[in-house]
This record gives structure tokens, sequence and C-alpha cells, in this order.
């Protein structure tokens, strides 16, 4: 068990390559009861949320989900979230380890802009997901036993649906954060670990297994998906991170939004790279990255492939050297690395390592 | 219990002595606490190391951890076949999972080290 944001949460119930696999082939199930959840509604919710965060709230419809980011004023990453659109509020899913530093900034925006909009930290929620290719033939055993009243075949990616999980008021999102396809639920904490014994039983013809957060880092590392204090942090924007599908500059003004524009119009100084590395050694964040002698970067993210068995990482690169050839340090030695393009891994197989 | 043969370090090495040779290895508990071994790195052959201090390294996907030396004196064999499949750890830390060969100084150092049943204790305390 280690300490994640608070929390007390195993690395691995099995082993990570074991775990990894499941999630690939199969079906993993995770406890993601850490995250942060807050609710936005009242008159002003939309606007408040709109004047917070990179996305158009203009172009989510009910029920839509997109990817977004809190900014500091010089277009750093304060966190980056989930937006969701449901009927009746404006749902936000944010990092453990920012929640409490999220809720505050949205009170204070709210304030400085004369708000009248209720937000609400959801505790009471918490939170678990499915992600592989048989996620939904679990879903849809427990659908078929009674014992939930949603399509979940039915929910497009990218996409929410409400309705009752073992009787309780529940939302149930077709996201994930491994490049599989998988759902997320929110449930009442007093209904979770029963919820968790029912899609235990329900996929064990599928092979379902618990997955911890060893391998839940090889999956979104592989997929190319961000991790916060790793790819983004105050110091790194968005434009640097490659996650501009999250931004959109032409809105009204929200925090950061300026320095971003400008950033884009100029072209960013350094650049998020995907990197292969070569022996068995992993390159680990903050280990220096060189174009020849000279010190061009750091690594951001790496590990140890389990589904291409070689070593992967992110890399935060000046933009003069992304095309030249690159080494890591890897704890005295130099080992070669070669740029490819992010995500690593795709399930339809177009990832830059898929071949 | 774990083998009573030999000797062990806090730090889950073990050490077995054959008249002024010793192997050394790292324990089951150790293998499985890392998990997903990637990459060993062992020192080479007439390398002079020292009781207690790093000899090299073993990284898994979690983290890089040193491995600390049961004793003193020169390393004479590396495990080659160990190097070519870290598996072998996982399957038989004990014998076949033995990573190096050290020719002792002083053979009388294993004395001060921890026996099966006191390393017993560690590991419990670990949990």
């Amino acid at each position: 068990m280690i300490d994640f944001g608070g929390w007390e949460m195993p690395v691995s119930y099995s082993d990570i390559s074991e775990e990894h696999a499941v999630v690939r082939e199969k079906v993993g199930l995770f406890d993601l009861c850490h995250m942060g959840r807050i609710a936005i509604s009242g008159p002003d919710a939309e606007k408040l949320v709109q004047g917070a965060q990179t996305n158009d709230l203009g172009r989510i419809k009910e029920n839509q989900i997109r990817y977004a980011m809190l900014l500091n004023d010089a277009g750093g990453v304060l966190d980056d979230i989930l937006v969701h659109r449901r009927p009746h509020d404006i749902f936000l899913v944010v990092n453990a380890s920012n929640y409490d530093r999220d809720y505050d900034r949205l009170v204070e925006l709210s304030a400085a802009m004369g708000r009248d909009a209720k937000i609400e930290r959801l505790d009471e929620l918490g939170m678990l997901a499915l992600q592989g290719p048989k996620s939904v033939d679990v879903l849809k055993t427990l659908q078929a036993s009674g014992l939930s009243d949603i399509d979940f075949d039915g929910i497009g990616y990218y996409r929410l649906a409400e309705g009752k999980v073992l009787g309780q008021a529940a939302t149930v999102t077709r996201t994930g954060y491994t490049g599989e396809d998988g759902f997320e639920i929110y449930l009442g904490n007093d209904y979770l670990t029963t919820l968790w014994d029912e899609l235990m039983k329900a996929g064990e013809p599928f092979g379902l297994q618990p997955v911890g957060l060893g391998a839940r880092d090889t999956l979104r590392l592989e997929a190319g998906m961000p991790l916060y204090g790793h790819e983004i942090t105050e110091t790194i924007n968005p434009v640097e991170a490659g996650l501009m599908f999250g931004v959109r500059l032409k809105k009204d003004n929200y925090p950061g939004r300026d320095v971003l524009a400008q950033v884009k119009k100029e072209g960013p100084n350094r650049q998020l790279l995907g990197l292969t590395v070569e022996g068995r050694r992993i390159p680990r964040q903050g280990y220096t990255v060189f174009s020849g002698e000279t010190e061009v970067g750091f690594v951001t993210s790496g590990t140890w492939s389990p589904s291409f068995e070689r070593a992967i990482a992110t890399a935060l690169v000046n933009s003069s050297a992304v095309d030249s050839e690159l080494s890591v340090d890897i704890r005295g030695r130099r080992a070669a690395a070669r740029r490819v393009e992010l995500p690593f891994y795709k399930r339809d197989g177009s990832g830059s390592l898929n071949s | 219990m774990r083998p009573d043969d030999r000797k062990y370090r806090p730090s889950h090495e073990w050490v077995k002595v054959d008249g002024d040779i010793a192997y050394v290895g790292i324990t089951d508990y150790a293998v499985s606490h890392l998990s997903d071994l990637v990459f060993l790195d062992l020192p080479d052959i007439g390398t002079d190391v020292m009781a207690n201090e790093p000899f090299g390294e073993i990284e898994s996907v979690k983290a890089v951890s040193d491995l600390y030396c049961p004793v003193t004196g020169e390393i004479v064999e590396q495990n080659d076949d160990l190097q070519a499949d870290l598996g072998i750890l996982g399957k038989d830390p004990w014998n076949k999972g033995w990573m190096v060969k050290i020719k002792m100084m002083t053979p009388s150092e294993v004395d001060g080290l921890m026996d099966a049943a006191a390393y017993e204790k560690v590991v419990e305390a670990e949990g």
C-alpha cells in the first residue's frame, strides 16, 4: 500500500504486468474513490465553469463529457479535469492531490466574478471503474440480474447516463484512463463495497481482476495520457504538453487564456515527446535528456511497457532539439532514445508502437 | 520458515557460505515486494566489495533498489543465467537465483548476520 493524495492505495493486487494485460485483453476493476468530485449548479453555473476552465461549455452537450484544464495566470496547469454536463448540474472530476485547491479556486473565482452558483464537494460519492474490452459485458450481466436499470451499451464514448445501481442514484460514464473501452461509475459510498463484490462476481466469467495504481500508470502512459505532477504541472503549459484538444482559445476569458494564445502564436519553447529508450532500464521522472553532450530536457514519466516489452517515456524537450539524436542519462549511463508519436498504444492499432 | 543453511541482512539479502566463498542473493520476500523486475546491475568480476555497502542495483517497474553486500571480499563470479532471465528470481531465489560469488576476506563477518528465525521477525514486522 502507498499513500496517494492522502489515500492508502495498493500499487498492485497481483502484479503490475498481469493486471496490465487483464485490462488490455479482458477487463479490470479499479477503486477510484480518491478522485475529487465537484458539482456546480445554480443560475450562474454555466458562466462560472465557462470562465474557470479551458474547454468550451458551448460545445459540450447534455450528457457529454470533455477533457479540460484549470490554469494559473501564467498558463501553467493547476489541474486537469473532466467536465460532465449532467441535466441538472455541471460535474467536475479532478485529481485527488489537487481536490482542495481546485475547490478553493472555484469558490474564489465565483466570488471574484460575482456569480450565483452552488459549488459542492460530493464526498459522499464513491467511484469505481471497469476498463477493458469486456467491460460492457460485465455491466450487461449486472443489468440482466436486475441490479441496474441503466442501458450501459447505449452510452456513447465520452457520454454519461444517470439511473439506478443497487437501487441507488448513480452516474455512469464511458470514460477511462487506460486507452481501452470502459466505464466509470459514481455511487454513494455506503453501497460501494457491495458494488465492488457484485462486479467481481459478474466479471468472473470474463476474467475480471482488480487493478492497482501500478498498472493504472503503465496503461495510461502507453495510451499517452498525462498525469498531473508529471506531464503537466504549474510550470508546464498545455501547448508544451500537447493538450490543446482540451483548450478553446476563442471563447470568453478565463485565467491563462491570453498567455496560451501568445505561446501558441509564437510556438512553444519546449515540447512533450514520446520516447522509446534502449536497454532494460527505466527512464524515470526527472532524468536528464541529452542531445549529444547538451542537456535539452527531462523525463516526465517512464516505465517498462508491458504491452511492448520495452522502456518508454515522455519527456519535455527544448523545441530546437526535438528532431536531433537524443539520449537519457539513466543513473550515470547514457541510453539512446528515439522519438515516436504519442500515444504509444491505441486500441484500434494505430499507436506508434502498435504496428 | 526460510532456509536455515544461510544468513540474512535486514535489507533482504541472503548469504550462503561454502568454504571461503560466499553466495549472495535476495530473499523471496524481496522478490515479491519488488515485483515486475526489469533489470539487475552487478559488479564485474574482480571488483572489491564491502560489507554493508551497496554492490549493485535491482530495478522493477516500481523503483530502483540498492543491493547491500553482506560480506567483504572480491567478486569471483556473476550468475549469467540470471542476467538472461530475471524470472529465475521468482521461481528459485534460494538456489538458481544466486547473484554473485564473493571470495571473503573475513569469513567471520557472517557470524554477525541474522539467522532465519531473526529474519522471519523482520519480514513479519514489515508485513
